[in-house]
């Protein structure tokens, strides 16, 4: 993909997602209707579940290029992985804070250690933020492309086992919105959900953009440095 | 306002901070990359001139 491409590209999400969210903003806000147990703090889950399936999204993209670069052995998709980890754990940061507050308002605490689906979720975070430790303990080069590379690719693992928890929990404190016969909640709750869900993807991905972007020029301006010094 | 309102609004307003701090972030390092651009071109102007 061109420069001209990948710019117009980021601006277009930008646009889409900006948007998407203002959208999703006005339609939870002011048109989806109250919980009858919640109230109006069952909005949060507007935020909530779709920075959390962002987050896996992003972990789930890093991994693919993740697995691009080791298969075919392309050093651009070492960038693109690692843009796409560095992404994940920032809306993994913002699972875990909309999630506290929701748990303090529903729960009356903060967190909970008997929670499957909080804890795997936690180590999920952990283990990617870990990815930092490992890419940064190495010197630049094949080496530390190929490690990062495995590290990402068996972190998603995590993925569907975090997902899955809240259906394999006993607890069930954690309320279950989609189960097989579909997502319990009304129309226009669901819908809500589905523009918000856009929105936040879109969001992830203008952001993956950019920063993509900006990586690629902190790299060209390295090796313009060392041609010129 | 009611403590569920409160909570919800903290909830949207952590993501709107998370948003406008990366913007911040992205601002900042544009400034970074203008400085190390004038900073390369000087570098390439004294190698052409001399």
């Amino acid at each position: 993909m061109s420069t001209w491409s990948r710019n117009n590209a980021a601006a277009a999400l930008s646009c889409a997602a900006g948007l998407l969210v203002l959208l999703g903003l006005g339609l939870a806000l002011l048109w989806a209707p109250e919980d009858a147990d919640q109230g109006i703090s069952q909005k949060i889950f507007y935020v909530h579940v779709p920075v959390a399936l962002t987050a896996y999204a992003c972990f789930g993209w890093a991994a693919w290029k993740a697995l691009r670069l080791l298969w075919l052995g392309d050093e651009r998709y070492d960038l693109e992985s690692y843009t796409a980890v560095h992404m994940g754990t920032i809306f993994g940061v913002l699972t875990l804070v909309t999630g506290s507050i929701w748990a303090k308002v529903s729960w009356g605490v903060w967190w909970s250690w008997s929670e499957r689906q909080l804890v795997l979720f936690l180590i999920l975070f952990l283990f990617y933020s870990a990815y930092f430790m490992l890419r940064y303990s190495l010197d630049p080069g094949p080496r530390r492309q190929r490690s990062s590379a495995v590290y990402a690719l068996f972190g998603v693992v995590l993925i569907p086992i975090s997902f899955l928890a809240i259906r394999l929990a006993e607890g069930l404190i954690h309320p279950v919105v989609f189960t097989r016969d579909g997502p319990q909640m009304s129309d226009s709750m669901f819908l809500t959900f589905c523009v918000c869900l856009a929105g936040m993807l879109t969001l992830a991905a203008a952001l993956y953009s950019v920063e993509l972007a900006g990586k690629r020029i902190d790299e060209r301006m390295r090796e313009l440095r060392e041609l010129l010094a | 306002m009611s403590t569920g309102e409160k909570y919800l609004a903290a909830a949207y307003l952590v993501v709107f901070a998370a948003v406008l701090t990366y913007l911040v972030l992205i601002a900042l390092k544009v400034s970074r990359l203008e400085r190390d651009l004038e900073e390369l071109a000087e570098l390439a102007r004294q190698r052409a001139d001399g």
